[in-house]
């Protein structure tokens, strides 16, 4: 067992699959030399050298396509998209080609990659360089979509993701770069498609992923010390698949739903947990479920606009507060 | 026409394979008549209401397809879009399982869940036809990136029109394969028309491929894509480079296709006389006056159609009687699970 930042996490995370398997190869921008601009990819290029580790030109559209054919043929690439806000400039991969081949072909064709990038706000890049766009992603029939929250997950869920016969999109949190947490020794190897109760508890459900578990978390201890309430908090980890078992599950005991969602309101992930949750535990709910999001608008630069634009842990604590006493 | 021919001409390599052979010869007017059949076949089709949906035929076009496919090695890999017929059955995919698709049956090669848009038969080496206009050279580019980082010595080869030359996956793709120097050829059909719009009145240069070759320190190769001989020796230099390790190639060839963009559209955009004056360069009518000017006689062509068009008319009865897909499928293959579970 060791601290590891997550920053730390990713590099570990792809030189566990680069070493067990010939085949995984990495590329994206600045990923070799430079490390990666957020250094989440340092040492890679020493260890297994410029022809697994590859930097490529400013063309995200011939990263993922490059990522595409050689998954399609055989290999397991890990291609990085530098921030998640570029998606909008190859999306055609995400949404038209890896997803829809196996189904067109019949079957024939295969597509297991893996696509990183940085995602979400807190570092005040405004509003093309910090946006969560997971349920971009999310909606699309043929990908799955995982978003951890730690550096244990972020290693095993990488590992699940390289080694998924299927394109994940698997999302990094620019925020919790620098975050640390206990890593053990040795491999890691989680599974997609499992969400982990973070902090049990009884009395309110709160669901959250990547950045948006530590304010849960916190807030889940403020209203527990300051108010009383006792709040399970679920990280819901991996978006397609979804472990709607678990979050059903917590929702049946506790009988109180909130969703934490860094993703501007319209058509966030919430969004469609609520409407499993209202189709299919209407009766388990003692309160209307409440989603705790950023407001529906493009992210601003300034410090204080992006803070209260996110879901902070005072007002996570004051909605779920206001909720379980109305 | 004569300035296309002579400028196509000393585009060649010279010295290479100048001498096709009689066997090599046949196969490329096999291939063409076969395309051409059945291409007319699927246009029929759709006038009979069988065939469904849109579908981009090749008409005029064969030569490319059958040059290509021809000079190509079993395992080479070929790219294509949504115009793709022809580039699918020039790889030796059945027609029944071509027509079949067309025509949304349970014979097709994908069972009707691709459509004419989207042909595909991995084992042939047909990796997919793409439909969103680029997108597929990146893909290209990945399948010959696994090559040169497996030794492995096949080529993949991406087939697109001249429209995609404007759109930014073209130029990622080819400065990408050029850095990396990749087994990878670009082939591009200069057909005249984007889809209604001639594509020199949205070009900055001439030739929308070729002009652009030297922007990624690649040779400007302009040819005729209506003669198969000069594609097929083209083809093959490009194949020799490529699996010497000298990276990518780009092929412009000027061809023009018969009938209009898509099924939608009677071609009414084009100015008088100029599709009469192409049919005089049809490529199927070209290579069977070749074949006689080398001494292949009438009777050894005659056979070749005779057998091609029983190949498509047996197809055509098959598919004709070929069930239409059962509904199971449409919800298998989503994932590689073989479902579409998106939760428990």
């Amino acid at each position: 067992m060791a601290e590891l930042t997550y920053r730390d996490a990713v590099a570990r995370g792809i030189a566990q699959e680069m070493e067990r398997d010939d085949d995984v190869v990495f590329l994206g921008e600045d990923v070799a030399g430079a490390g990666g601009v957020f250094k989440a990819t340092v040492g890679l290029l020493e260890k297994f050298g410029p022809i697994r580790v590859r930097d490529t030109p400013i063309s995200e559209q011939a990263i993922m396509g490059a990522a595409m054919g050689a998954a399609m043929t055989g290999l397991r690439p890990i291609a990085e998209i530098m921030f998640s806000d570029f998606f909008a400039v190859c999306f055609d991969y995400i949404a038209n080609e890896f997803p829809k081949s196996r189904y067109m072909s019949n079957g024939q064709l295969k597509c297991p990659l893996v696509v990183r990038t940085g995602n979400g706000a807190g570092s005040r890049f405004g509003a093309q360089h910090s946006q969560s766009v997971e349920n971009w992603c999310m909606m699309i029939p043929g990908l799955k979509v995982v978003a951890p929250s730690n550096p244990r997950d972020v290693i095993g869920l990488m590992a699940a993701a390289v080694r998924d016969p299927d394109p994940v999109i698997f999302f990094e949190h620019k925020s919790l770069y620098a975050t640390k947490g206990e890593v053990p020794d040795g491999e890691i190897v989680d599974t997609l498609g499992t969400a982990a109760v973070a902090r049990p508890g009884n009395d309110a459900t709160i669901l959250a992923l990547a950045l948006m578990v530590p304010r849960a978390l916190a807030a889940a201890e403020k209203l527990k010390v300051e108010h009383g309430i006792d709040c399970e908090v679920v990280d819901v980890r991996s978006l397609v698949p979804l472990d709607t078992q678990t979050i059903l599950g917590s929702v049946a005991r506790t009988h109180r739903l909130f969703t934490v969602e860094e993703n501007p309101r319209l058509c966030g992930w919430g969004a469609e947990i609520v409407s499993i949750v209202a189709d299919e535990a209407f009766y388990d709910l003692d309160g209307p479920p409440v989603r705790i999001t950023t407001p529906h608008i493009p992210l601003p630069a300034a410090d204080i606009l992006e803070d209260i634009a996110l879901p902070s842990v005072d007002r996570i604590v004051d909605r779920v507060k206001r909720s379980m006493n109305s | 026409m004569a300035t296309v021919e002579s400028r196509a001409l000393k585009s060649v390599p010279a010295g290479i394979n100048d001498d096709i052979g009689e066997e090599t010869r046949l196969k490329l007017y096999r291939s063409q008549v076969l395309l051409r059949e059945a291409e007319q076949r699927a246009f029929d089709l759709f006038l009979q209401n069988l065939v469904k949906g849109t579908s981009h035929l090749s008409l005029g076009q064969e030569a490319v397809a059958a040059g290509f496919a021809t000079a190509m090695q079993p395992g080479d890999l070929s790219f294509c879009t949504y115009r793709g017929h022809a580039h699918t059955l020039a790889r030796g995919v059945p027609v029944e399982k071509v027509l079949g698709e067309l025509m949304q049956r349970d014979n097709g090669l994908m069972r009707g869940k691709g459509g004419s848009m989207h042909l595909t038969s991995s084992e042939h080496g047909v990796m997919g036809s793409y439909a969103i206009i680029g997108a597929h050279l990146p893909i290209a580019c990945g399948a010959a990136w696994r090559a040169q980082y497996k030794g492995a010595k096949d080529v993949s080869v991406c087939f697109f029109g001249d429209g995609t030359t404007n759109i930014g996956a073209f130029h990622e793709a080819l400065n990408f394969a050029a850095v990396w120097k990749l087994p990878v050829i670009f082939v591009c059909e200069n057909n005249l028309y984007m889809e209604y719009t001639p594509i020199s009145s949205v070009t900055a240069v001439a030739q929308p491929a070729a002009d652009r070759a030297a922007a990624y320190g690649l040779e400007r190769i302009l040819i005729d894509g209506n003669d198969a001989d000069i594609v097929y020796r083209t083809a093959q230099a490009a194949f020799a480079k490529a699996r010497a390790g000298g990276g990518p190639s780009l092929i412009e060839c000027l061809t023009y296709r018969h009938s209009g963009h898509s099924r939608a559209d009677p071609a009414k955009y084009r100015p008088d006389g100029e599709l009469e004056k192409w049919k005089e360069r049809d490529p199927v009518k070209i290579y069977r006056e070749r074949l006689k000017q080398f001494g292949v006689d009438d009777q050894a062509i005659v056979a070749i159609e005779s057998d091609v068009r029983k190949i498509v008319d047996d197809a055509t009865e098959a598919c004709k009687a070929a069930p239409m897909p059962s509904l199971d499928i449409l919800t298998t293959d989503v994932y590689a699970d073989g479902g579409f579970a998106w939760r428990n």
